[in-house]
């Protein structure tokens, strides 16, 4: 009796062991078609750059992308600052901006999503704002705010502003009729309702509103500071586009999308934390 | 008849329910008399669509009835148990988060509520599965784990709404059984909405079959079988035949 319970648990241990084993070579596998695609992508850029297919003006090898990379993280020079400067201004401007999106945007839908009198005093103004994209908002926030950090922040802010207020909404508005009657006849009050149920079931949707607002407020910061900057990331790329240097336009884009995809997987694992209940599907 | 049944817990007094659109009026529930007596395991017997949910919804209080009156005749005992017909776990709580749900609300202490939580799990056979989330539960285990939060309100009466009615026949056999052993655990007033005759033979002390749309009482009987009862019985065979015959359900 106890030999047979032995056999099988092994027999289970033994089925795990192939199991991963072949999720290993299965993830192995496509991690190698991954870098085979991004090299061969590189590679045949290099080789059109090198064989003169492409004139180097309009277009830099990326080995020249990786060197120019390379200086720009000590030499100032040509458009005035080091590359840290730069991350360090944009991120500044992008952080603020994006935070304070969070911080007002995700309260403000979660609530208009469940009190109806707030719904219908926000909605209106919220729907007019709403289609307006945040770079036409650059005039009036310069007159507003001058040409300085603020109104960059604040254009950020509004562009990372409407996904968050219509995910949370939305999630709020999802939520079961009967997960609510359950804690009603649980004894629940309004407030409690909202904030054990209504909360809770909106969240899978405001993240997808915050990562979606994460890209909103890159792709703006870019616009925000082609208006007028002394450093920064989107500065970078106007100024190698004003010394025709195509090396320095793709550094400062290369940067953007390596911090865009870092913030990303920060959030995604936070995603993952938060809402580890939601059944994969 | 009326001392064996013993005193009476709910009075159900001409209760409609109407809902108006811009349009028309529908009448889901059309003058609903009854008295729910203490302990007693009452079986509403309906077709579908016919205002049951409506009706248990009134009781419970989450709807009010257009005309009639719903009384709890001990006076401060309104607290009502719903099992709902969709499964309603919240699906971020754990098992043992769900079941304390009505605890945490009514803010009893931590400790007290845990062993409260506890006793109703291993009641409706769910132990070890206290830190699982529903995403790892069957159907049925997750109808358990309503019971289980059902009886953690403390009610006074337990409503149940078709809580069986998505599952398949193996399990909703066996739930039938456990639904019984936990009411002779932990007696309580059952109002149990079916649109199953033989679930309804099986568990009920009393069913009342409501006629489709408008849900009106259609006929009561007492059902005097010997627990447990058995399904291939005669007399068990008989009775189901008897309400067959005297129903609006489409079977
Ligand atoms: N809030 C509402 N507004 C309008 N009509 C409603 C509302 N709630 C229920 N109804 C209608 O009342 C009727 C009865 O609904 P109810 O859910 O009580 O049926 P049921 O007997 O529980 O059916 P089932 O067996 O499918 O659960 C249905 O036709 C439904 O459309
Ligand atoms: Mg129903």
């Amino acid at each position: 009796m106890g030999n047979q319970d032995e056999k099988t648990t092994s027999k289970v241990a033994n089925s795990i062991l192939i199991e991963t084993a072949a999720r290993k070579r299965e993830r192995k596998q496509l991690l190698i078609i991954s870098l085979v695609c991004i090299f061969l992508f590189f590679g045949i850029w290099e080789i059109a750059v090198r064989l003169n297919w492409i004139d180097g003006k309009y277009l830099c090898a990326p080995s020249a992308v990786i060197k120019t990379f390379m200086t720009k993280l000590s030499d100032p020079k040509p458009d005035g600052a080091v590359l840290g400067i730069h991350i360090i201004t944009s991120l500044k401007l992008v952080l603020i901006g994006y935070i304070a999106a969070i911080i007002i945007g995700v309260p403000l839908g979660l609530l208009m999503g469940y009190y109806h009198t707030f719904d219908k005093l926000v909605s209106p103004i919220f729907e007019i704002i709403r289609p307006i994209p945040p770079i036409a908002w650059i005039p009036l926030s310069i007159i507003w705010l001058g040409v300085g950090t603020a109104a960059k922040c604040f254009i950020i802010f509004l562009a990372a502003f409407v996904p968050c207020v219509i995910n949370s909404y939305t999630g709020v508005k999802l939520t079961p009729p009967v997960l609510v009657n359950v804690a009603k006849t649980c004894g629940a009050t309004r407030w409690e309702i909202f904030s054990t149920v209504c909360v809770h079931y909106a969240m899978p949707l405001t993240f997808t509103g915050i990562q979606v607002s994460l890209g909103n407020a890159w792709s703006t910061l870019v616009a925000s500071e082609l208006v007028s900057a002394t450093a920064g990331l989107g500065y970078m790329i106007q100024q190698g586009r004003s010394l025709v240097r195509p090396d320095i336009i793709l550094v400062g884009m290369l940067t953007i999308g390596i911090l865009g995809a870092i913030f990303t997987t920060l959030l995604s694992k936070l995603e993952n934390k938060v809402v580890k209940w939601r059944a994969k599907s | 008849m009326d001392e064996q049944l013993g005193t009476i817990k709910v009075k159900l007094r001409n209760i409609s329910k109407s809902f108006y659109s811009r349009k028309e009026v529908f009448e889901a529930v059309d003058n609903i008399s009854i008295d729910v007596y203490e302990n007693e395991f009452l079986v509403l017997l309906g077709p579908g669509q016919c205002g049951k949910t409506v009706l248990l919804n009134m009781i419970s209080g989450l709807e009010s009835p257009t005309e009639g009156t719903v009384q709890f005749t001990d006076n401060n005992a309104t607290d009502v148990g719903f099992v709902f017909q969709k499964t309603a776990v919240f699906p971020w709580k754990t098992v043992m988060e769900n079941v304390e749900l009505p605890l945490e609300l009514k803010k009893e202490d931590k400790t007290e509520r845990r062993k409260r939580a506890q006793y109703l799990i291993d009641l409706v056979g769910l132990n070890g599965f206290e830190n699982s989330l529903p995403k790892q539960l069957s159907g049925g285990m997750k109808q358990r784990v309503g019971i289980a939060r059902a009886y953690a309100n403390n009610p006074q009466v337990l409503l149940m709404d078709e809580p069986f009615g998505a599952l398949d026949a193996q399990t909703r056999y066996q739930m039938e059984e456990e639904v019984l052993r936990i009411w002779e655990q932990e007696k309580r007033t059952v109002i149990f909405v079916t649109n199953n005759i033989e679930e309804a033979v099986y568990l009920a002390d009393r069913v009342i079959v409501l006629s489709s749309c408008p849900a009106k009482v259609k006929e009561i009987y007492n059902i005097k079988l010997q627990r447990p009862r058995d399904y291939v019985n005669q007399d068990f065979l008989r009775l189901r035949e008897a309400i067959e015959k005297n129903t609006d359900l489409a079977l």
